[in-house]
């Protein structure tokens, strides 16, 4: 197989060209002073650094695992990075440690360059299971983070109008949360993250559970808000297309010990679709890699000495 | 409408049948009270207030007694539920003491605090505490981990995470101990207030006693069973309606 002109392998810790992605975000409608600044950053300053991260602990016989080995990754600002990788790698866990619900064994994260210790609303993970608080209408989950930072009532008011519009579910402020269909409840889960105004938005597989209709929707209207909004993504994924549709960058999390075993620069012009050719094909590549993580992961699962794909 | 009905007549051939055996005269009436006695005892209670008193005290008692063993069980049950020796060691304690009748409680009660409202309250906290600490701990235990993280990933620590997301994700498993614990304080007030003379219900029911006075006795009784049906129905089923509304949760039918 020719290699993919489109996606160029580079290995952990080579980060050259940091404002390549920015071209190719939006081939029109694009906020043209967003793509100013992303040329202007410089490999110096990430957003987001993963900093030698290490996870290891206690599995219940008593044996150390080693979850996470001595993961180093940089993310630009404004940049639409996909973890992808074999399930139970890590991918969610290194999410958690970014978010600061958890902390590394050892290695740093570093927010612009200032050390994460504890969770906080510059960084807001949307967990797989949404969190949802399900004794809050739409419009108080949404206001929730605000609420906790103190915003005065007026600009919470505002704010929860304003991104319930962008998600389009401004008639459903009222409704609770389980009077919603999994894509609407996946959107509260996108307001409310987003209006807390974090830097960084945290994804962690966040449309495995949707039909695959809902789930295109849903790749639209993401893109669309990045665009508008200019955040740093981190979308974690098993599904190397998403990765692909969406990310500017993939990271291949290798299985036990999850390390970053290659990363890939995707450069095909937006907007993507997850059916385009040029998606496949680069998808094929990436999962020739990936197979070998998938076995490894399901013999861990099956306990089998081999696995006959 | 119609379940109301089946109500009605329940009830109308209960109290036919209890006058009926009233006017057999099988039995003297000191003995066995009729319906005509006991509403005459029910409406004499209320004109001259002293049922409204009787009421009124019980009612504070219970809101103080339950009101102190709802936080001290929630204070409890978070503790015991979050740390490991805690579990270990209170939680089998809490269990075994649970079979406990509160009662067994009011002669250390009144020795420590003496024939005072102190003892009363004592009894009650001790009725519904140990409920309410075991629900608590089985509700955080039960919580979805999921509410705490995304709390806590939004900017929520500490108090503000207990008030605005620990409490509000156990309240559907700890609804039903708190219900429990209101029960248990009840009985409890009940059978101190019986015990050591003071105002409120039992006392009542225990004047019926001293006097002969079935009707009383009887009327009391009507009372205590109309307002442990009341609170149930106007506060927990309340609560739990809307807790089932809102979470989504279809109420068993």
């Amino acid at each position: 197989m020719t290699p993919n002109p489109a996606l160029q392998p580079s290995f952990t810790g080579d980060h050259r060209n940091p404002a390549r992605a920015s071209n190719a975000r939006w081939k029109a409608g694009a906020a043209p002073s967003v793509v100013s600044l992303r040329q202007a950053d410089s490999d110096a300053n990430p957003k987001v650094h993963l900093d030698g991260i290490s996870l290891s602990y206690k599995t219940n016989d008593g044996k150390r695992l080693l979850a996470l080995d001595n993961i180093d990754l940089k993310v630009q600002p404004g940049e639409f990075l996909c973890i992808v990788g074999p399930s139970g790698c890590g991918k969610s866990t290194l999410l958690h440690l970014i978010a600061g619900l958890n902390q590394p064994t050892s290695g740093s994260v570093l927010m612009d360059n200032k050390p994460v210790t504890a969770p906080g609303t510059d960084r807001i993970l949307i967990f797989q299971e949404l969190g949802l608080f399900p004794w809050l209408k739409v419009g108080e989950n949404v206001e929730f983070g605000m609420k906790m930072k103190g915003l005065s009532k007026a600009e919470r008011r505002e704010r929860v109008d304003y991104y319930l519009r962008l998600v389009h579910l401004s008639q459903f402020k009222d409704s609770y949360t389980h009077q919603l269909s999994g894509g609407m409840r996946q959107r509260v889960a996108l307001a409310r993250a987003l209006a807390t105004e974090p830097d960084v938005l945290l994804m962690d597989e966040p449309f495995a559970a949707l039909d695959a209709q809902t789930r295109d929707l849903l790749h639209d209207e993401l893109e669309r808000l990045w665009a508008e909004t200019g955040r740093t993504i981190i979308f974690v994924t098993h599904n190397v297309r998403e990765a692909i549709r969406l990310g500017d960058r993939v990271a291949l999390i290798s299985f036990r010990p999850g390390k970053i075993k290659r990363e890939y620069r995707v450069d095909l012009p937006r907007p993507r679709q997850l059916e385009d050719v040029s998606v496949a094909l680069c998808a094929r590549e990436i999962l020739d890699d990936l197979r070998g993580e998938i076995d490894k992961s399901l013999r861990e699962q099956y306990g089998d000495k081999e696995v006959h794909a | 409408m119609r379940k109301f009905a089946r109500h009605a007549v329940f009830y109308a051939v209960l109290i036919g049948i209890w006058a009926l055996l009233g006017a057999l005269k099988i039995w003297p009436t000191y003995v066995f009270p009729t319906p005509k006695g006991v509403g005459e005892a029910l409406y004499a209670g209320f004109q001259d207030h002293s049922f409204w008193i009787a009421i009124a005290v019980s009612m504070k008692r219970m809101l103080l007694g339950y009101s102190l063993s709802v936080v001290l069980g929630m204070v409890l049950g978070l503790g015991v539920a979050s740390n490991k020796f805690l579990e270990e060691t209170m939680g089998g304690l809490l269990v075994s003491l649970q079979s406990l009748p509160s009662i067994c409680w009011l002669p250390l009660a009144v020795l420590w605090f003496g024939l005072t409202e102190k003892a009363i309250l004592f009894v009650v906290v001790m009725g519904s505490l140990l409920s309410v600490t075991i629900a608590m701990e089985d509700g955080r235990k039960q919580m979805p981990k999921i509410h705490s993280m995304a709390g806590r990933n939004l900017g929520a620590t500490g108090l503000k995470l207990f008030w605005y997301v620990l409490l509000p994700a156990s309240l559907p498993f700890i609804l039903n101990g708190l219900k429990q614990g209101w029960a248990f304080a009840w009985r409890s007030l009940i059978s101190g207030e019986m015990i050591f003379v003071s105002l409120g219900l039992g006392q009542q029911l225990m004047m019926g006693r001293d006097l002969n006075d079935m009707n009383l006795v009887i009327a009391v009784m009507l009372l205590i069973i109309a307002i442990g049906y009341i609170v149930d129905g106007l506060v927990f089923r309340t609560a739990e309606r809307s807790l089932q509304r809102r979470w989504g949760l279809e109420p068993a039918s």
